[in-house]
């Protein structure tokens, strides 16, 4: 019984940070039909951002509300990489919408640009970075505007942003000189957030002990589910995002704004990804390839749950959590000693975090098989199915 | 390139293969054996994205699982460069680590040369004929396929990372020092060979995809990729064209992890992380999908740069490479060669104020071997986007 209540726990505890990775894509794929690459990193975005707030209020005159900076963390993190995300969609993301292998590609892109930033950002590259962005956006402003209209415009767009690039190296690398500027902000190394007090401890329930980080993210995925179900389904913003899901042409001519609306879900699905990046912090050190780990394993929870099905994601995530543990710790052993010699060894083999996963993702892979739209599948009759 | 009987054809035709005998004989007098070898590595990866430039160029599967079948194919090769110069009931070294002292079964065959040039493409091919079987025939595809092949690769990754007691785990093997017909693999006399191999591997890997995409076959693919529905309902069976592109893809992939190792030095599960595979698209990307010179372009030009960049600012190349991908998606969505194609040149001329030459001269229209290349060029339009 306690062995059962242990695979449980912590079962459900994998399939939180499952569950809250994959909230996030389940709005922007599942809803949106979008495939962000960028999901893991918008995550680490959120996870610096718990990491600056914590620090800010390590101390100075807010050194009070230290004891709950996770907390405020949460909306933070939740704006910071929400914008992220808002920008993305407004600069590349729109260009492609049914287009989504170019957009897997772009997105890919900004992946790696994410990473290489937080490690790389200092205060001379950020500020090399504002002149070339403040310089390729104000050339035009600047410059005869007949220069503007002539048949070489879109050669002199291109050339003034290689030039406007150019300055903010030159900057960059100027100003890199000065010691107290070149610093990096983060480095290229992990960073660790220390959980606050009340959250270092374990509560023991029946026998099982449950580490209070673990409870704190399994109730902040249950808040996060929550929040965003009501707001799909009760708010008039959440029903307008439903109806151009459904219909987008439509949507349009019955005056709903779909781009406005579009910008909200990637607002929306980014945010939750950065609230995903704060539960992520509590399980451990994090560096700037977080994404890597949960990508992967977020978009197989989506396709598992079934396509702009919240609830499908919700069971896939705690399925795989639940699966995922007890192949991994190999508990099947503890329940069942007297199992024949070869389905032994073979369960041993699995039995490690890298093996779980080969076994996990090929269970998904088979169940793929079998139901090829997931455990949810949407119902409707198209030649696409 | 049709055939074509005036004077300018027939250089057209020939000019390139004399450029490439003419290259790969000069080219090793010239470079130092660092950069040769750089070189060869960068053509052999040409053979894996004209691989991805079949699937995803001409069918329309972005595949972002190429790496297992090229690690699969390298991994053949480390196994039998391991085996081959041992003495009779030795073990490869790194086995004493973990306490093996019988060789794993599975490695057995790869003592045999024979077998092992015969593995390092048909394992690959067959895994991938598996894969694409399984998933094709429930009609996923888009992006389900693209998420579903990096699942697979993680699999292949986690697997050959783990298993330390079978495969050597995180550290590969090495072939640096085996012995090949009785001399060593790292030395600059055998990097040489590798390196002609390896340009008459990419030509012929060419060929086979040229005659692949040419005729029926290739309308099929073209035809998957544009409307897979629509052919689905004229009778065909998309399963059965989308399942041999793919096993053809992972040989090909197979083939070129093979010669990628020999010419490395090394076999490591790194070859099956997630950034390679995906870099791999984006050297068709650049280099121009649907276009096959462009697949082999790409490669080789990306690779360049960035073992240029990465000498000299090695934390700068991720910005590069991320701006390429931004940049090639949504400004030159068919590559250089699709934009040279596409008249790009004259495009900029013009901007630049310089008149496009006129397309047509009365002479020209008159001309029939003119007008059948100008209509094979537009019954085979060069890739792009549908």
């Amino acid at each position: 019984m306690t062995l059962f209540l242990d695979t449980l726990f912590n079962g459900l505890a994998i399939g939180s940070v499952l569950m809250l990775a994959a909230l996030g894509l389940a709005v922007v794929f599942g809803l949106m039909g979008v495939i962000n690459m960028a999901h893991g990193e918008l995550m680490m975005v959120g996870a610096y951002t718990t990491y600056v707030v914590q620090n800010l209020l390590k101390e100075g005159p807010l050194e009070a509300l230290f004891p709950v900076y996770i907390l405020l963390a949460i909306p933070s993190a939740f704006l910071v990489s929400g914008l992220a995300g808002l920008l993305l969609e407004k600069t590349v993301i729109r260009r492609l919408y049914g287009r989504p292998l170019e957009t897997l590609l772009a997105t890919w892109g900004v992946s790696l640009i994410l990473q290489q930033f937080v490690r790389s950002v200092s205060s001379a590259f950020f500020l090399g970075l504002l002149l070339a962005v403040a310089v390729g956006l104000l050339a035009p402003r600047f410059t005869p505007a007949p220069w503007w209209r002539q048949p070489w415009t879109p050669l002199l767009r291109a050339g003034s942003w290689v030039l406007a690039v150019a300055a903010g190296v030159i900057i960059a690398g100027g100003l890199g000189s000065v010691r107290a500027l070149h610093q990096p902000w983060f480095s290229a190394r992990n960073i660790d957030v220390t959980a606050p007090q009340w959250l270092r401890g374990s509560i023991d329930l029946a026998g099982v002990t449950m580490p209070s980080a673990r409870l704190f993210i399994l109730a902040l995925t249950a808040l996060a589910l929550v929040a965003v179900s009501w707001f799909l389904q009760k708010s008039a913003w959440g029903i307008r995002i439903r109806a151009v899901t459904q219909n987008r042409a439509m949507s349009s001519c019955l005056g709903i704004p779909t781009e406005t609306v579009d910008a909200l879900t990637f607002f929306v699905g980014s945010g939750l990804a950065g609230i995903a990046g704060v539960a992520v912090t509590l399980l451990g050190s994090v560096g700037p390839n977080l994404g890597g780990n949960y990508i992967v394993l977020a978009f197989m929870v989506v396709v598992l749950g079934g396509l702009g099905k919240l609830w499908g994601t919700v069971v896939a995530a705690f399925l795989l959590g639940i699966v995922d543990y007890v192949i991994g710790s190999g508990s099947l052993l503890l329940i069942w000693p007297t199992m024949p010699a070869a389905l032994n060894s073979t369960i041993a083999f699995f039995a490690t975090t890298s093996m779980a996963k080969v076994l996990v993702f090929i269970l998904i892979m088979v169940f793929l098989q079998f139901r090829p739209a997931g455990l949810f599948p949407q119902k409707g009759r198209m030649v696409e199915a | 390139m049709l055939s074509s009987s005036s004077s300018g054809g027939s250089l057209r035709r020939w000019a390139p293969w004399v450029l490439i005998v003419a290259a790969s004989i000069i080219l090793p007098a010239v470079l130092p054996p660092f950069r040769l070898n750089l070189l060869g590595r960068f053509l052999s990866l040409g053979i894996v994205a004209l691989g991805v430039d079949l699937i995803w160029g001409y069918t329309g599967l972005l595949s972002l699982g190429q790496g297992i079948f090229f690690a699969l194919g390298g991994y053949a090769i480390g196994m039998h460069l391991s085996l081959n110069s041992l003495e009779p009931g030795q073990l490869p070294e790194f086995f004493g680590l973990y306490g093996v002292k019988e060789l794993p079964a599975f490695w057995q065959p790869f003592a045999s040369p024979l077998f092992t040039l015969v593995a390092l493409w048909t394992i690959p091919a067959l895994v991938a004929g598996v894969l694409g079987y399984l998933v094709f025939r429930n009609r996923i595809k888009g992006v389900y396929f693209s998420i579903l092949t990096q699942a697979a690769l993680l699999v292949f990754f986690n697997f050959f990372n783990g298993q330390q007691r079978l495969i050597n785990g995180t550290n590969g093997l090495k072939t640096d020092t085996a012995r090949l017909f009785g001399e060593l693999v790292g030395s600059d006399a055998m990097q040489r060979n590798l390196f002609w191999l390896t340009v008459l591997l990419v030509v012929a890997a060419w060929l086979l995809c040229r005659w692949l995409t040419r005729g029926r076959f290739g309308d099929a693919l073209v035809a998957i990729r544009d409307d897979e529905p629509r052919m689905r309902f004229t009778g065909y069976n998309p399963t059965a064209y989308k399942t041999l592109v793919f096993t053809v893809a992972g040989a090909l992939a197979g083939i070129s992890g093979a010669l990628y190792t020999v010419q490395s030095g090394i076999v490591s599960p790194q070859y099956m992380a997630v950034p390679f595979s995906i870099e791999m698209v984006i050297w068709v990307a650049v280099g121009g999908r649907g276009t096959l010179i462009g697949a082999v372009l790409g490669a080789v030009l990306i690779n360049y740069a960035r073992s240029l960049i990465s000498e000299q600012l090695p934390e700068t190349w991720l910005f590069v490479q991320g701006a390429l991908f931004l940049l090639v998606v949504t400004g030159l969505p068919d590559g250089l060669v699709g934009w040279w194609r596409q008249g790009g040149l004259q495009h900029l001329l013009a901007m630049l104020g310089r008149a496009p030459r006129a397309s047509t001269y009365p002479g020209l229209d008159l001309d029939p071997s003119v007008q059948a290349e100008k209509s094979s060029f537009l019954s085979h339009p060069p890739g792009g986007e549908p």
